[in-house]
């Protein structure tokens, strides 16, 4: 790498915002040679076409035409029905991957949002409240790739006898009398809980910070009343904090819904889906590049397409409903 | 409308309501001045376990990132033989090898610079075209805007994979692949979604009479998108661009098939985890580049903490 690649490339960079201002100044000027009415009517196109351009190309086009290549063989040559649909729900390593992401779904769901809730209100009574904070939501700034290789190490394993160098192992051999030190991700009965340790740890901060956002949202007034009427800590949380939060915690589980459906990097960095830890969007992407069926790999994006639409349709509904 | 407003000034009031909600908590209901030791002390041991469980909390949400930073620093015969936190018995032996190994010879250099080369542009792209269509969809009247806006928000949980075999495909055919140009496109585009939407609750807050007076002033849509738009936008854009730039930064899937493993063009997030699989047993080269990779988002992350929570707000509570 040169000199020249380098200011190639910081021109390129540079370049960008100036082709955009360059592309609204034009066709601002080429409106406004047009008669009042016309301009009214073409205006807005211009300003949304380069939006709409690029998610026609990127988005719109590319899930129609992964629709229609899931029923074609592997280089989309021609129609073989719904044999990749039967492959997803068959192949034994998909099954893996099925049940796989609904033991992520249940139990990644479950604690990033029962942790980032029981986060929020336990920080809500501290001084220190947003270093606190921080120390949890500072995993969502770091890549999945960065968390894996940290996990990585907290989840090393020596056998027993030698020293332990992973966190974990270290821990719990010293602490418990006679615990053998386990091969975290490699044994078949513990590394998919391992893996959804490390989701976790990453996505609680997201929750904690909505939760968070949320119970501040609460009017005193209502606490202060039910204080009043005589009610504990215990029973204001279940009979008032609880309730009011529904709606926000209804948009955190959703959220966190979609985003263990996709799960990627984690299981590629860590395991690559062996040893039983395969998930549906590591498998698309073997199928994609290493096997290059591209129908079979079409087929399980859309049956990740399927499994969120439902979240799809809550987002829109309630979009609507607040308008 | 009102609801938007509504929620954007609860996030802006978060502050003062923290504040508000803290004082409660620590005046003990009735006569602070009367405070002496002993209420002091059953104060204590009554909030004891909370400070407890938050400290516990804390550390276990610090230990693994402190771990791998510690043991960035030591030597790799160290590394592999005892625990990082061994590393604090007398004699210290730390060592800045590990980094530059990594940096001269793990192309990790270049992958820094490959991930700044990607991350900016596909921050300021997005940003400036979701700007253009979200003025016109707060400011402009035409058929088909609230469906064309429906339809966004349905994009916004579309999944990627959806979209990797076509656009690879279309990518091949117009030699894009393993581009820099061909990975800005894809990031702009699939950031889109969040960017319009995101900013058009932002822009259609903003008071009519500003628009309707710049235009008695003889403005054309030019000067008031870059000269009125884009200014009062700011806070808005910068959780926008916070947000872009770490998804970008932190992206492996994306680099991973649009630019098609070639170390010439790879980020930084697709060379660690090809050190992963390669090295299997490298810790201490791992643990340096996974270092070199959080080191941008880390500091981002502190200094724009706040611009950050506000897009996480406003983003999910969507609709």
């Amino acid at each position: 790498m040169n000199i020249r690649v380098i200011a190639l490339m910081i021109g390129a960079v540079a370049g960008v915002p100036v082709v955009l201002i360059l592309y609204s100044f034009i066709i601002e000027k080429l409106v406004e040679k047009l008669n009042p009415g016309l301009q009214k009517k073409l205006r807005p196109w211009f300003w949304i076409i380069p939006a709409f351009s690029l998610l026609a190309v990127f988005l719109i086009y590319p899930v129609i035409n992964t629709v229609i290549l899931s029923f074609k063989n592997a280089d989309s040559t021609e129609f073989i029905g719904i044999k990749n649909y039967l492959y997803v729900f068959t192949n034994s390593t998909m099954l893996i991957a099925l049940r796989n992401n609904l033991l992520w779904l249940v139990i990644f769901t479950l604690f990033t949002v029962t942790l980032g809730l029981l986060i929020a209100v336990l920080t809500d009574r501290v001084k220190y409240e947003s270093v606190a904070k921080a120390f949890v939501f500072m995993p969502m700034a770091i890549s999945f790739v960065a968390a894996g290789v940290i996990w990585k190490f907290m989840y090393e394993y020596r056998p027993k006898g030698a020293p332990q160098i992973g966190t974990l192992n270290a821990i719990l051999t010293t602490t418990l009398p006679g615990f053998e030190p386990k091969a975290w991700l490699f044994d078949p009965a513990i590394n998919n809980f391992a893996l959804i340790a490390v989701g976790i740890w990453i996505w609680t901060g997201f929750c904690m910070v909505i939760l968070s956002a949320g119970l501040k949202g609460i009017p005193d007034s209502v606490i202060e009343a039910a204080k009043i009427d005589g009610a504990g800590e215990w029973r204001i949380f279940w009979r008032i904090t609880i309730p009011l939060m529904k709606s926000t915690i209804t948009v955190v589980a959703t959220t966190m819904v979609i985003n263990v459906l996709k799960i990627f990097d984690i299981v590629y960095v860590m395991t690559n889906g062996n040893l039983n830890t395969e998930v549906i969007a590591n498998r698309m992407y073997k199928e994609m590049f290493s096997f290059r069926d591209f129908g079979r790999a079409s087929a399980i994006a859309t049956v990740l397409l399927i499994a969120i639409t439902p979240m799809m349709l809550i987002n829109i509904k309630r979009f609507g409903q607040r308008r | 409308m009102r609801w938007r407003t509504r929620n954007y000034t609860k996030i802006q009031n978060e502050k003062s309501a923290e504040e508000k909600i803290s004082v409660k908590d620590f005046s003990p209901k009735s006569n602070m001045n009367k405070v002496n030791r002993s209420a002091l002390l059953i104060k204590l041991l009554r909030r004891g376990p909370l400070h407890f469980a938050i400290l516990v909390i804390c550390g276990l949400w610090f230990l693994p990132t402190f771990g791998l930073l510690v043991s960035s620093f030591r030597p790799p015969d160290l590394v592999m033989s005892t625990g990082w936190w061994k590393s604090f018995k007398t004699p210290f032996a730390f060592t800045l090898d590990n980094y530059l190994h990594v940096l001269t010879t793990g192309n990790m250099a270049r992958s820094f610079f490959n991930s700044l080369m990607i991350a900016i542009p596909s921050t300021v792209m997005p940003i400036m075209i979701a700007a253009f269509a979200a003025y016109a969809f707060s400011w402009m009247k035409f058929p088909g805007r609230d469906v064309l806006f429906l339809m966004l928000i349905g994009l916004l949980v579309v999944p990627i994979q959806m979209t990797l075999i076509p656009v690879l495909r279309i990518f091949n055919r117009l030699h894009l692949t393993g581009t820099f140009l061909g990975i800005w496109l894809a990031h702009t585009a699939y950031g889109l979604p969040f960017a319009v939407y995101l900013l058009r609750n932002f822009i259609g807050e903003l008071p009519g009479s500003i628009f309707e007076s710049a235009f008695l002033d003889g403005a054309n849509h030019f000067d008031i998108f870059f000269r009125l738009v884009l200014p009062t936008s700011m806070p808005a854009i910068s959780s926008l661009a916070t947000f872009q730039f770490l998804w970008v930064w932190n992206d492996l899937l994306v680099a991973l098939i649009y630019l098609g493993g070639t170390p010439r063009v790879a980020p930084m997030t697709v060379t660690i985890s090809n050190l992963v699989n390669s090295y299997g047993g490298g810790w201490e080269l791992l643990t340096s580049a996974a270092f070199i990779s959080m080191i941008l988002p880390i500091i981002l992350f502190f200094s724009l903490q706040k611009y950050l929570v506000r897009g996480i707000l406003t983003g999910s509570i969507k609709g």
